[in-house]
Parts: C-alpha cells; sequence; structure tokens
C-alpha cells in the first residue's frame, strides 16, 4: 500500500472552514465591504471567488510565491496564508486599485512599458510587494528592489525587466512625490 | 505563388483564405490561428505578420489562438515552431487574402492591380483615395480560395510593420485583468479537486469514500480506478476535503525504485541507435578527451498549478484550457471517453507558462471525469502545489557522454556523443495513447506504451543538438532512451538540447585547455559557418572577452544552434564563486532569422538565460521508491530576484532570411557558459547538475 507523500497541503485550509458563516466587514480597494462566509478562509479565495478580485492569484497555498500577495493596512500580506477574520476592519488593497491608486498606476504601467513580462501570472503579486516597497519613500536601489521581491517567484525568467522597470517606476514616484 | 516554397503542414490541413481570416466586422481583421500563447508572444507577432500583408494598422487586427471549433489545426504549440511555422501561415494566408482584394478592386476600377495601394485598409489608385476599402471588397468576393494558389508576401524591403518591437498585445490583461483560464467565472460553476495517486502504476484505492462525501460542503466524490474526484459548490469545500482524502487514501501498487537513477539511466543496457554519423572513426587521428555529464529529475515548476474547466451537456463535452494542444487534447480526451473527437470542443485559455508538457492535459481530465458526474454544470479544477510538482511529466533526467580525438595541429578529428535518457516525448495521443494522468489507472485503464522519442524531423528528443555544429570530419553520435525507470517524464523546454549542449561544450572547453588555447579562439577555428561565427563573435565582444583574471571568478562561453535547424545563440557568463555558484553577469546574441519583433526574442532569450541559470545551480526533484517526493516550493528552490545576472542581450536581425524558433536557444548554451566559467573560477569540473555546493566539493577532493 502506498501512501501520497507530502500531500497536497494548504497550510491556510487545515482548518475546517464550513464551521459557521459571519459576516466580515472591511475595506476593500478604497470601498467598504462585507462578506459573510467561513472567518477561516483564507483571505485569497474570498476575494476571488466572493468579491471578483481574481487578479489575486493562486500559486501555491503555502506563503511561498508570492502570487497572492495584498496590501493589508499598506504591509504585504499572502493572501493564501492569511484567514478572512485577520482583516476585519482593516484597509486591503489589490491589484483592482491600480486604477486610482496612483503609485499602483505607476508601477503597472513601468512593467508594461517595459515589457517586463512572459505569462504575467506572476506580476500582480509582485506589483503589490513593490507598491508596500514605495509606499512612502520611493528611493529603492535594484538591490533594494531584488531583495523586496525575494519573496516572490518568477518561472518565465523577467527579473532583470522587472528590476528594470521598477527602478523607473521608483523614480518616477520619487518625483511626484517630491 | 512566385517563390513556390513547400507549405507548411498547417496550411494542407486549411488551405483557405476563409480559415485564417475573416473581415466581417468593418474596419476590423480577425485571425485564428491555430497555435496558442504561452506567455512567448507569438500571438503578438502574427497581429504584426497579418497586418504588415495587409497593409492595415496593427490595432486593427484582433487573434484568437486554438480553439477546436473555429481555428485551424496546427497540432502543438512546441519545438520552437510558432514563428517558421505558424508564422508562415499567417503571412501567406494574409499576403493571398492582399492579392484576391486587390484583384477585385482592379476589375471594379478597371485599374491595373499595380497601380493600386492600400493604405490601413484604404484603397488608392495611385495616390487618389477611392471609396473602396478592404471591408467593401472583402463583401464583394468569397474568401474560400486557396492560399497557395494566391500568396505573395511582400518582399523584405517593402515591409515596415514586422521588425519592430510591438509591445505585447496582451500583457497589461495579465497583470490588471482576469484572462487565464484559473479566473473563469460561469454560470452555475462549480469546484473541483482530484486525489491522485503518488504512482502512475497504482490500480486500487483505499478510502472511504461515504465519509469523504460527508465532509463539509461536498456535493459528489467520485472514484474511478485508482483516481478520486471531489465536486464542491465553494472552492475551499473542495480543498479542504482533497486534502482530507490526500492524507488518509491508500493506494494498491506494487512499484519500487531504489537507487540512483542518474546511475542507472548512465549504466542502462537498453538498445542504442545510432542517429548521424560522418566520416570513419578509426580514421581520427590524435589524442583522446572525453567527459561525461548528466543532469536529474527537473520540474517544469509552472507558477500557476494546471486549471482547466469542464462541462458536459447533452454527450458533449466543453473543455476550457491551457493545453499546448487544443486538437490533439481533443482527440486523446475522445479516446478516454469513446466518443467521436467532434463530439468534444477544446477552447484555449492562458495558463501561466507550462515550458514544456505540464499538466496542462491531465488537469482536462480529471476536470472532464469529474463534470461527468454532474452533467450540465462546468466545474473548474485547479491542481495543488503538490499536485504540480509529483503529477505532471518530469523533465527527463539524463546523462551524456561526449568524446573526441585532437591532433598535432590542436584541430578535432572525430567526435563521438551518445545521450542516455529518460523519454521526451509522451503528449497526449503520442505513442497511440490518451498520455493523460488519470487515464493510467480508471478502471478500464488505458496502457502507457513506450515513448518512441521525438522523431528527428522535429528535431529529435534524446538526441537533440546531440550532433554537433563543429566542422569535425568523423563523428558517431548516438542515443539510447531508456524506458525501465517508473517514472514519467515528457517535453520539457529545449529537450535533450539542454544537456547535450553542455556535453559538448565542455568537451570543446576542456580540449581547448588542453592545448592552452582560447576558448572562443578554439571554437572559431572549427567553425566555417558564418552565421555561428557571427554570435559567437559578437557576443565575445559584447562580453570584453576573456575578462580579466581574478580569484574566485570566471568567465565562460556556450554556444548552439539550437536543434541545428533554429536559432544560432551564443552565451557568457561570469560567476563568481565562494560558498556557492554565483552568476552576476551574462551576455547573448541570438540570430533567429528574421525578427518579427526583435523585443519579443529578447524577453525569451532573457528568459531563458534566467531559467537555465536557474536548472544549472539549483534544481533537482527529491524521490521517494518510485514517487515523487517533492511537494512545495520549500524542497525545489529556484533562482530568486537578488540572485539573477545582470543580463545583456541582442538580435542579430536578418530581415532576408527565414523566420526560425529561438525561445528555447538559450537553455543548452548556458548551461554550458555556467559549467565553463566555473571551471575557470576554480580549475576543476563539476560534470554533474545542478551545480550545487556539494556538487563543487565533490569535485574539488
Ligand atoms: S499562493 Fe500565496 S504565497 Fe503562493
Ligand atoms: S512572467 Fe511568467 S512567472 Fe513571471
Amino acid at each position: 500500500m502506498r501512501k501520497r507523500r507530502g500531500a497536497g497541503f494548504d497550510r491556510a485550509v487545515a482548518r475546517e472552514n464550513s464551521v459557521k458563516k459571519q459576516t466580515t466587514a472591511f475595506e476593500l480597494d478604497g470601498e467598504g465591504c462585507e462578506v459573510t462566509c467561513g472567518p477561516d478562509e483564507p483571505l485569497l479565495y474570498v476575494l476571488r471567488n466572493e468579491l471578483g478580485r481574481k487578479g489575486v492569484r493562486f500559486g501555491c497555498g503555502e506563503g511561498l510565491c508570492g502570487a497572492c500577495m495584498v496590501l493589508v493596512d499598506e504591509r504585504p500580506t499572502l493572501s493564501c496564508d492569511t484567514p478572512l477574520w485577520a482583516v476585519a476592519g482593516r484597509r486591503v488593497r489589490t491589484i483592482e486599485s491600480h486604477v486610482s491608486d496612483w503609485r499602483l498606476h505607476e508601477i503597472v504601467t513601468a512593467l508594461t512599458q517595459a515589457q517586463a513580462g512572459q505569462c504575467g501570472y506572476c506580476l500582480p503579486g509582485i506589483a503589490m510587494r513593490v507598491r508596500a516597497l514605495l509606499a512612502d519613500s520611493a528611493v529603492a536601489s535594484r538591490e533594494g528592489i531584488a531583495e523586496a521581491l525575494d519573496g516572490n517567484l518568477c518561472r518565465c525568467g523577467t527579473h532583470s525587466r522587472i528590476l528594470r522597470a521598477i527602478e523607473t517606476a521608483a523614480e518616477r514616484i520619487g518625483r511626484a512625490a517630491e | 505563388m512566385t517563390e513556390g516554397p513547400t507549405l507548411p503542414q498547417p496550411l494542407a490541413a486549411s488551405p483557405q483564405i476563409s480559415q485564417w481570416l475573416d473581415f466581417a466586422t468593418d474596419g476590423t481583421v480577425a485571425l485564428r490561428s491555430g497555435r496558442v500563447e504561452l506567455g512567448q508572444g507569438n500571438l503578438t507577432a502574427f497581429v504584426q505578420i497579418a497586418a504588415e500583408e495587409l497593409d492595415v494598422a496593427p490595432g486593427r487586427v484582433s487573434i484568437i489562438g486554438a480553439d477546436t471549433r473555429s481555428t485551424p489545426n496546427e497540432g502543438f504549440t512546441s519545438g520552437s515552431m510558432s514563428m517558421p511555422v505558424g508564422g508562415q501561415c499567417v503571412r501567406l494566408a494574409a499576403s493571398a487574402a492582399r492579392e484576391v482584394l486587390l484583384a477585385e478592386a482592379a476589375k471594379l476600377l478597371q485599374r491595373g492591380k499595380e497601380e493600386l495601394r492600400m493604405v490601413d485598409g484604404a484603397i488608392l489608385a495611385g495616390s487618389v483615395p477611392t471609396d473602396l476599402t478592404l471591408w467593401k471588397l472583402a463583401a464583394k468576393v468569397s474568401l474560400d480560395v486557396d492560399i497557395a494558389r494566391h500568396a505573395a508576401p511582400k518582399p523584405p524591403t517593402q515591409r515596415s510593420i514586422v521588425g519592430r518591437s510591438l509591445p505585447r498585445i496582451d500583457l497589461e490583461e495579465k497583470i490588471t485583468g482576469a484572462p487565464f483560464v484559473h479566473d473563469l467565472s460561469l454560470e452555475g460553476m462549480l469546484h473541483g479537486r482530484p486525489v491522485h495517486p503518488p504512482t502512475m502504476s497504482a490500480r486500487g484505492v483505499t478510502l472511504d469514500m461515504e465519509r469523504l462525501g460527508q465532509r463539509p460542503g461536498v456535493m459528489a466524490a467520485i472514484r474511478d480506478g485508482a483516481f478520486v474526484g471531489i465536486i464542491a459548490e465553494r472552492e475551499v469545500d473542495a480543498i479542504s476535503a482533497a486534502r482530507w482524502a490526500t492524507g488518509v487514501a491508500r493506494w494498491d501498487d506494487d512499484a519500487a525504485f531504489a537507487g540512483d537513477p542518474v546511475e542507472q539511466i548512465a549504466e542502462s543496457c537498453e538498445p542504442s541507435e545510432v542517429v548521424h554519423s560522418a566520416g570513419l572513426l578509426d580514421d581520427a587521428q590524435g589524442e583522446r578527451v572525453a567527459t561525461m555529464v548528466s543532469r536529474p529529475y527537473i520540474s517544469h515548476a509552472s507558477i500557476g498549478p494546471s486549471c482547466a474547466v469542464a462541462q458536459w451537456t447533452g454527450g458533449r463535452l466543453m473543455l476550457w484550457s491551457h493545453t499546448q494542444g487544443a486538437f490533439p487534447l481533443r482527440d486523446a480526451l475522445a479516446m478516454v471517453f469513446d466518443i467521436a473527437p467532434e463530439r468534444i470542443d477544446v477552447i484555449h485559455m492562458p495558463g501561466a507558462g507550462c515550458y514544456g508538457h505540464n499538466g496542462a492535459d491531465d488537469v482536462a481530465l480529471d476536470a472532464a471525469l469529474m463534470a461527468r458526474a454532474v452533467p450540465g454544470r462546468p466545474v473548474r479544477v485547479v491542481w495543488s502545489r503538490a499536485d504540480e510538482f509529483s503529477c505532471a511529466p518530469l523533465g527527463p533526467a539524463m546523462v551524456t557522454r561526449a568524446e573526441a580525438t585532437i591532433d598535432q595541429t590542436a584541430t578535432v578529428t572525430s567526435m563521438q556523443v551518445m545521450a542516455n535518457s529518460a523519454p521526451h516525448g509522451n503528449r497526449p495521443g503520442r505513442n497511440g495513447a490518451p498520455n493523460l494522468r488519470a487515464a493510467a489507472y480508471l478502471d478500464a485503464p488505458f496502457a502507457v506504451p513506450r515513448s518512441s522519442d521525438v522523431p528527428a524531423a522535429s528535431g529529435g528528443g534524446a538526441d537533440r543538438n546531440a550532433t554537433p555544429l563543429y566542422d569535425i570530419p568523423h563523428q558517431v553520435i548516438s542515443k539510447r532512451v531508456v524506458h525501465d525507470l517508473p517514472f514519467r517524464t515528457s517535453s520539457l523546454r529545449a529537450l535533450g538540447g539542454y544537456l547535450n549542449v553542455f556535453a559538448i561544450e565542455t568537451l570543446m572547453d576542456d580540449l581547448a585547455a588542453s592545448r592552452g588555447i582560447d576558448p572562443v579562439e578554439f571554437r572559431l577555428r572549427h567553425l566555417s559557418d558564418p552565421r555561428a561565427r557571427d554570435v559567437i563573435t559578437a557576443t565575445a565582444r559584447a562580453a570584453n572577452w576573456p575578462g580579466a583574471e581574478q580569484e574566485g571568478v570566471g568567465t565562460g562561453l556556450g554556444f548552439a544552434r539550437y536543434k541545428n535547424t533554429a536559432a544560432w545563440c551564443a552565451v557568457i557568463v561570469r560567476v563568481e564563486v565562494s560558498e556557492e555558484v554565483r552568476v552576476t553577469h551574462a551576455w547573448s546574441r541570438i540570430d533567429a532569422g528574421e525578427a518579427i519583433n526583435p523585443d519579443g526574442i529578447i524577453n525569451q532569450t532573457e528568459g531563458g538565460i534566467i531559467q537555465a541559470t536557474s536548472w544549472t545551480l539549483k534544481e533537482a526533484l527529491a524521490l521517494d521508491g518510485a514517487a515523487v517526493d517533492t511537494a512545495g516550493w520549500e524542497a525545489y528552490p529556484i533562482l530568486r530576484f537578488s540572485e539573477v545576472p545582470e543580463i545583456d542581450v541582442q538580435v542579430i536581425d536578418r530581415p532576408e532570411e527565414p523566420m526560425l524558433g529561438c525561445a528555447e536557444a538559450a537553455q543548452g548554451p548556458t548551461a554550458a557558459a555556467i559549467g565553463n566559467a566555473v571551471f575557470r573560477a576554480l580549475g576543476v569540473r563539476a560534470r554533474d547538475l545542478p551545480l550545487t555546493r556539494d556538487r563543487l566539493v565533490a569535485a574539488m577532493t
């Protein structure tokens, strides 16, 4: 008899999730929202399936790839590894706020201008990580950006273009913030 | 057609203009390609080619990729054939449309065709505007006519839209939108998760299906042979139940494996085959130099695990998938469900980069099996990260030996290459079987046949790039496909070309070193192919070869022409070796013939260099008996942002030459460049990949 090793373990769903539904309120991309589901459900699935935020991507479910990155009170947060209850009353920001958040908009613009993408699956998470890095001060060196992005994996190997694009974005944001 | 080249195969199957192009919507050209966008930018290049031949702004061309309901059948989007075949089809089709429509305009205006011009879809007589447009003309004539009879592509000097770096048409949506099959949200859609056995030879499964059906939120649990599927209204419930089931399931399976697979591949006695020979080895004079290199099983390791959505309605299956081959997948599914292929529609939607045959097709069967239990309702299935590592086909482990003789004038007189490899060719439908994972262990299983390897006409599998491009009079090149290991393998970017180039280029450096000759100089002495010489010298110039000697630092070169028929690519890297090898810089020059979108080629080459650096320095799957043990990123580190080199890639554009595939060309040269740079930095050879700290220490002692 054989057993599956390292079986499909999604850490964030380790707890039972359908126990009791409850309403959780938080701010999403600048607007108030309420959602009724299990408080232990990972924020990732709540954002994607209940709130239509498909730009928040599933990559591993284990906090190891960065594809699902969002901001919670401006801090970079892995939504696959964050239960819904933990964001009650907080500000959650996803890639969709690129239309209202000028810094994120600059980041997305710089990525497209530099053609910094191949499949693009990793990019929303990367944009969000960088948005946190460039929150207040926009001064970031290539090394600083690279280090901040070490939790974000890109399998296509678009790294050097992404770094170049983010250097440009950091510069523009720095100038605009002066 | 003027130049009368042999028609690309897809044009034989879909010979008419109307099968590729549609002018029904005023102001817009709808282009249908049988290829798929995998992140490589091919659809953008196709738009450029069509716009060029039709003289319209690229923004007017909309394109759809493979869809069995409406596009030509172009088989698999693989082997770097998108441009030379897919792009050529588009060029011929669009030029034929232009000729047919211009001929109609000439008739209506009673002017000579050569007096007419098209400017962004408007017809001009001389420089005088007329009231005719592409769209008005298309409404008057039938485009159900043979492309081959009318095609007359523009000569290179008249092209202006191709050869420029048009931005990717799909990139912004990939960052801010929901374009992936993972994002599909259909009316009444359910969520499914599979529970796969760890090995292909599993038969039954011991699992309390009743308890599984009672897990919170589970709507249905199905079992077919050793395959289990769970369906729920909510994704979290499907995940949770699958996690529980995966933990408690036990499979009947006697597959066993012990020992080192790379060693067993090296020592295999399965039959070998000579794939190329020249001269007579016995005639070769000189001193013998040999090398033997290996790579372990590695993973495609897509960032987004495989996903598909399936729906059965009245005995018909509709499937949304990020497969590389919508039509072959349809046929493979028809085999499994024993229905006519016409009853299945496969619609391609983007996924994360796959780099070859990953789990995309397997998850499509999973979804179809689960959706069958809930007729009428779409079921979306996504693999877990552990599934992606352990259930998708692996990149084959390989061992390549290369041996040469070198005479007193430092001329290489012979080379023998023997590539021993696990199979590279197990795509859906190949070798007469579905080759979809679950099909191997259903109640009525489909046997997994022996892979007959990728044919030489497609560039070969184990033997890809095993024949050196160097001018060497005596050669014997062979391959041995090793089937006797229990691991399921298939195509991964560059196939055997990655390790074979590593072997040949390692040997070339060893040969050069044996006579104290500079590696660049040594290669040029053995290369009469001018385009090969050009990429090597241009790369060396960019890298300031050979660079200053410094303790623990080295530069190295790798070169190949992909498949010996596609792009020429040279790569030079600079490494720093302390505890570990760090690639700090990479330079590359690539010649892919006519460059439709130079930045697209650069992007692919940069990505290839980074991915191959990751394979070469870090990657190996862990095994547990006959199963894959690797289940997550913790156990499978890949190159991270702070580890990537500074990269300088440029294209050598040859507008007058045919387009050549390029996206896999950097894999082998990068590995070779790294190995050769490490040799220069340390003075020792590490021949077994990946070049981890342990491997270096072992090589030094
Ligand atoms: S999906 Fe959250 S870190 Fe990978
Ligand atoms: S662009 Fe494909 S994973 Fe980053």
